[in-house]
């Protein structure tokens, strides 16, 4: 009897600081079920050895900062049967999306001492405004657990469960006091998508965003509370210009409140 | 019915004695700037000489002068968390050979001992008991946990500015049935005049050799509740409430307390007898077995009620009127009474301070003035 092929796994980066890929190493517990699951294809953060397409799986890392990454990206979606991104630049554009708000120009004259040698977009986008994605897991970085539920789910052919929720519902069955309400202290959980198990608050850190807007992300409403809490509209606008700058939900609300003069920074 | 009179020098023997009879006993504790329940060993765990101030959207645990133990409001935690979990696992399946084992997920027998419930808390709880375990669809998990329960209710002497209780019917005052019920008296000497409500709360105050309270102390103790209640001052207009609100589905506030609404779903989850909950399946990473889980939930995620299509209830208007109105209105066709209990959690606990009084209250009254704002 012949043994079925396993799945074909691909872990590309585009513009990205790898850390998203490297919490895939991080499963130190279940790395060795995942690689017994899967055959390790195309990993170069892991191992040089490269065997070629088609993947069955790919995961994607970064955002689309070049022409290059763009046209390279393309061919990653040819290469693959399911492509899902991973982490918040891939799929929001990360915290160089800051230059959507900017003049990328004037950014790279402050830094780079010969801009002329750089070749990069105006924006940073996520993948999934350029090619069809199959999911998308949030988070800055990705959650680890996050991570082997949708390895999981994609192996044994069914939904991943990654609920779209705020952080507050978390907190709550984990029964952490409200860092908010009880503390005074300034937090993004009320619109902030779940994946990292409410760590900050659980720690009495307010939340900083990292998994982009929920579902029903309201972020208007929570500047009342914000405000409340000594926070003026140019800091409001400065918490929501992070990692997930350019998720509509929290651009909305950064450029509503941001003095008139490109992201706050 | 004899009365009672517990010093506060020996309330440490009450939960050791409670303890000796093998209950885990479950009483506020001050936590990372909250007063919340949690099991308790002594009584030096309690929050001796706590009080809290609340108002929308703002807590804060403050020192009081007179070393009362029960002196603060509803937390936010309730006792629900003991009985209708947050999360558990109900079952795991296995792969054997070409079937299935299903494997349930036993719950642990545990005797509780919930000390310093209010009345609004104790409310709560036969709400629960009505919609878990009061009718066909019994949820044995529920059940389980609820079945050796035993209640030492406090009658409140410290409402916060966010209670309602009065105007539910729910307190200050603890309606029972509950075992022992305490009143905490601090002026003069610290103690608690203690009434008895059933066979093991008379055999504790027995085993415990309490005097009977002096008629002074029942006298005083019986005016706590009613002070308390003279100091609330926010309202739920409860009758008829029901049906104002199911006559008005379509004001126009609905779509105004979207708009400052957060759809974070903190509400439900201080609620304590909100019971949503959604069940997940997962896999082992090799598919050879998998399990359920439930887990809280609440109706202000799109998720909760996405089926085909998308959710039925895809807008937070939508989302507030559904859970507004279930815990206010059609509760009452569903489980006989009120879903609220007055407890104003969900005031207190709402980041930016919605006040389900005033909402309802504007909401109720369009059909006398259409003036909505």
């Amino acid at each position: 009897m012949r043994t079925p092929k396993k799945p074909k796994l691909a872990v590309f980066k585009l513009a990205s600081c790898d850390g998203c890929q490297l919490s895939l190493l991080d499963c130190e517990d279940e790395l060795l079920a995942v690689a017994g699951a899967v055959e390790i294809a195309y990993f170069l953060e892991a191992s040089s050895r490269i065997v070629k397409a088609p993947y069955d799986l790919t995961l994607v890392e970064g955002s689309i900062t070049t022409a290059h990454d763009a046209e390279r990206l393309q061919q990653i979606r040819k290469m693959s049967k399911k492509l899902i991104t991973i982490g918040a630049c891939a799929t929001a554009g990360g915290i160089q999306a800051l230059r959507n708000f900017a003049d990328v120009a004037e950014y790279a004259r402050v830094v780079y001492a010969r801009p002329e040698y750089l070749s990069t977009l105006a924006t940073s986008t996520a993948v999934a405004a350029h090619v069809p994605v199959d999911f998308e897991l949030r988070g800055c970085p990705v959650s680890k657990a996050q991570l082997l539920e949708v390895l999981n789910a994609f192996l044994n052919g069914r939904p991943p469960r990654i609920g779209s929720h705020s952080v507050c519902l978390d907190c709550k069955r984990k029964g952490t006091v409200c860092v908010m309400v009880a503390h005074g202290t300034p937090c993004l959980g009320p619109v902030t998508h779940s994946g990292c198990d409410a760590l900050c608050p659980s720690y009495t850190r307010g939340c900083f965003g990292c998994f982009g807007p929920s579902a029903s992300a309201h972020p208007s409403a929570l500047r009342p509370a914000l405000t409340r809490l000594g926070k003026t509209d140019a800091e409001v606008a400065r918490l929501y210009a992070t990692f997930n700058a350019a998720a509509p939900t929290f651009a909305a609300e950064h450029q509503a409140l941001a003095p008139k003069k490109g992201p706050a920074a | 019915m004899d009365i009672w009179s517990l010093p506060r020098s020996r309330l440490g023997e009450l939960i050791a004695l409670l303890r000796a009879r093998g209950y885990d006993v479950v009483g506020p504790t001050p936590r990372d700037g909250a007063i919340v329940y949690d099991s308790i060993e002594s009584d030096a765990e309690l929050p001796v000489g706590l009080g809290d101030e609340q108002s929308p959207g703002q807590y804060r645990v403050v020192p009081r002068d007179d070393g009362a133990v029960f002196g603060f409001a509803a937390g936010p935690g309730s006792f629900k968390r003991a009985f209708h979990v947050p999360e558990e696992r109900l079952y795991r399946v296995q792969r054997e050979g070409k079937t299935l084992r299903f494997v349930p997920e036993p719950v642990a027998p545990r005797k509780v001992a919930l000390l310093g419930a209010r009345g609004c808390d104790l409310s709560a709880l036969r709400v629960l008991d009505r919609v878990l375990e009061g009718d066909r669809y019994r949820d044995e998990r529920y059940a389980a946990r609820r079945s050796e329960v035993l209640l030492i209710a406090v009658h409140c002497g410290s409402p916060s500015s966010t209670c309602f209780c009065s105007s539910m019917g729910t307190g200050p005052r603890a309606g029972g049935p509950w075992d022992l019920a305490l009143t905490e008296l601090t002026s003069g000497e610290h103690r608690f005049v203690v009434e008895t409500g059933s066979p093991i709360g008379l055999a504790l105050v027995r085993e415990l050799g309490l005097l009977t309270a002096s008629t002074l102390d029942k006298i005083h103790a019986a005016k706590v509740p009613v002070v308390a209640a003279q100091r609330i001052t926010r309202r739920l207009e409860a009758d008829g409430l029901g049906a104002r609100l199911a006559k008005n589905l379509d004001h126009p506030r609905f779509a105004q307390v979207a708009e400052r609404c957060l759809a974070c779903a903190n509400c439900t989850q201080v609620c304590p007898t909100c019971f949503c909950t959604t069940i997940e399946d997962f896999t082992d990473l090799d598919g050879a077995g998998a399990e359920r889980r439930r887990r809280w939930d609440s109706c202000f995620n799109p998720e909760f009620s996405y089926i085909h299509g998308g959710p039925v209830r895809p807008s937070t208007r939508a989302r507030y009127r559904q859970w507004m109105t279930h815990k206010l209105s059609s509760w009452h066709e569903q489980f006989g009474s009120s879903g609220c209990v007055g407890c104003g959690r969900c005031i207190t606990w709402c980041p930016v301070g919605i006040d389900i009084t005033e909402e309802a209250r504007a909401i109720a009254s369009a059909g006398t003035s259409e003036k909505a704002t």
